[in-house]
């Protein structure tokens, strides 16, 4: 497996979120996931204004094999999606860390990364589901 | 090649040419057609040997073996066909009055007898014309029994994470907010974890009982103590009834409400998207809130229920009572098997579920659940030919094609990775299960020996592998000339 960004966050529901630093966040899913799901068809991301929450559903990825819901890592308001998904949702496929991301979220508690895995937890967590 | 493409101006066929000009008279002139339609124009040859073409192409249960789990495809007594096209059925219209309908209503009033009989429940109706419409119908009635007793704060159906797709789905068209329950390493629903969710805001509970991954689930008494004690109600997935046909009963579990699929255990042709019939039974404490129409017997004649006689119903599902001819297919199935072979039909499903699967893990095949006994359908895995030879469930699915089988479910249940779905039913002979188990021991050999011709099957068939991605990236459904 490719060394996992460090900088991240990442929930067992196989999100990740980027703290931005100004009380904003950006959320996608993780390459393992990606994978799993294979080629991507669909992309149905929140709606900008959207209150999101942890362990609530905001958007879905489908796949030809399957949907899958995506659920938001942190408390807060979604500021922007990514527009570009609509028309090339493959590029989570080829970029899920990066280009890839999906939606960007004001987050009411910041603190609640804290409660996330890092790469290496997520990285454990991932052996063991093997 | 399309029909279309064969047409040449002015060759027509005479066979489909009408006799005699029909009368335009009363239709105004002003909708009537100025051009004639675009119709291809072939010989009768042309016709005959274009359909037989297609038909041929097809995978049927008519013509091979077609183990595709959760969806039963046995096969359709030929009988059960001939008896529902008898003009008296097939002719009668749907406002034909009772007194006329006598026979036919007769048919239905028995069919809901036996359908009762055979789940424990104390009330049917047939109407859903489809299994999502009966599950629809069935959450319908869940919530019907929660608001007439003013208990509003229940909006919460617990489904299982292996559930058919379809079950979140008709909670959510309920109204309901869905909760989901995992499933443990060995197939059971997380007890434990279902004891934490369950509360005032519990509903009810949605269980396929053979599960979707192909066990039956143990604890099952005590999960309906448990749902009943938080005030919430049992719903019973009918797919996969079939297992447990004429030996254990859905009212007995404990259940309050079920959906049967009658065009998957009570054998009426399907696949395709239908037509299908998804009747409803309930506990007691549920009947008045039954879709209509119902019929019913007071000992000298047949009549529909309807509106007057059920007030608190749910309502009507559609126009009449549902598909008819799929009702009438089913009791006959139902009549042609009798008391003793309606449980037959699960003892040759899951003996041959067990059979083959046994066989299948000598093969070197993972089952997803090894230690437990299959249903009339089990798990294999092939996540680990998929990690050493690169030759995923996907693959050994289309490969199976150009052996001339159809390819089990793929893919479903979500939670077991590179699973094959695998149901044979109880209307196959062993020879076919056996050929069965050598294609899978040829394609093995293949995934090791040769990767690439599995990888890209299928090569015999009139299509080959589908570029499904790109379909479904860039659909594209008309045909221009």
């Amino acid at each position: 497996m490719t060394d996992l960004p460090t900088d991240l966050r990442y929930s067992k529901s196989h999100e990740w979120v980027r703290d931005e630093g100004d009380g904003t966040a950006t959320v996608g899913i993780t390459d393992h996931a990606q994978e799993l799901l294979g080629d991507l068809v669909f992309v149905d991301p929140p709606g900008v204004g959207d209150n999101v929450e942890p362990g609530g559903d905001c958007a879905v990825v489908e796949s030809v094999k399957a949907a899958s819901d995506v659920y938001s890592p942190v408390t807060g308001e979604v500021l922007a999606v990514n527009e570009a998904l609509g028309d090339a949702p493959e590029t989570i496929n080829e970029d899920a860390f990066g280009e890839g991301w999906i939606f960007k979220v004001k987050m009411s508690d910041p603190a609640e990364l804290d409660s996330l895995l890092d790469a290496a937890g997520y990285t454990a967590m991932l052996a063991e589901e093997d | 090649m399309l029909i279309y493409e064969q047409s040449r101006p002015g060759r027509h066929a005479p066979a489909q040419a009408p006799q005699e000009m029909a009368d335009l008279s009363a239709i105004p002139e002003s909708l009537r057609r100025e051009q004639s339609a675009k119709l291809p124009e072939v010989s009768e040859m042309q016709a005959v040997r274009h359909y037989t073409r297609l038909s041929q192409k097809n995978f049927s249960i008519d013509t091979h073996f077609y183990p595709l789990g959760s969806c039963t495809m046995k096969y359709n007594p030929r009988a059960g066909n001939s008896l529902a096209s008898l003009p008296g059925l097939l002719a009668r219209h749907p406002h034909a009055p009772e007194t006329h309908s006598q026979g036919f209503l007769a048919c239905l009033f028995d069919l809901q007898e036996i359908l009762k009989q055979v789940t424990g429940m104390h009330a049917v109706s047939l109407t859903p014309a489809a299994g999502a419409q009966g599950e629809f119908a069935g959450v319908a009635m869940i919530r019907a029994y929660h608001d007439a007793r003013g208990d509003a704060q229940r909006t919460e159906i617990l489904v299982p994470d292996a559930a058919h797709g379809t079950n979140p789905a008709s909670a959510v068209m309920c109204g309901y907010a869905v909760r989901e329950i995992p499933t443990g390493s060995d197939g059971d629903i997380d007890v434990d974890a279902l004891k934490q969710v369950l509360g005032p805001q519990t509903a009810g509970i949605m269980l396929t009982n053979p599960s979707t991954v192909g066990v039956f689930e143990r604890r099952i008494e005590e999960i309906a103590q448990l749902v009943h004690a938080a005030g919430g109600l049992l719903y019973y997935d009918g797919a996969n009834l079939n297992a447990i046909l004429g030996k254990v009963r859905p009212g007995d579990m404990g259940f309050d409400v079920i959906h049967m699929n009658l065009h998957k255990t009570f054998s009426t042709p399907h696949g395709g998207g239908g037509p299908g019939a998804g009747p409803v039974g309930v506990s007691q404490r549920l009947e008045p809130y039954l879709p209509i129409p119902m019929v019913d017997f007071d000992g000298h004649d047949y009549r529909w229920l309807t509106e007057d006689d059920r007030p608190h119903s749910i309502g009507r599902l559609s126009a009449f009572a549902g598909n008819a001819g799929v009702l009438i297919r089913a009791y006959i199935y139902a009549r042609m098997l009798g008391r003793d072979g309606m449980h037959r039909v699960s003892e040759f499903s899951t003996l041959n579920a067990n059979y083959l699967l046994k066989r299948l893990m000598e093969a070197g095949f993972d089952a997803a659940y090894p230690e437990r006994r299959a249903s009339h359908e089990f798990i294999l895995t092939l996540k680990r030919q998929a990690k050493e030879l690169g030759v995923n469930t996907m693959d050994f699915a289309k490969r199976l094609l150009d052996y001339g089988v159809h390819a089990p479910t793929t893919y479903f249940p979500l939670l077991v990775p590179e699973c094959l779905l695998i149901e044979p039913t109880e209307t196959e002979a062993k020879e076919e299960l056996d050929r069965f188990i050598e294609v899978m021991q040829i394609i093995q050999q293949e995934a090791q020996t040769d990767p690439e011709q599995v990888k890209q099957a299928p090569h015999s068939l009139p299509v080959k592998r589908l570029d499904d991605v790109r379909a479904a990236r860039e659909l594209d459904l008309t045909w221009v000339k």
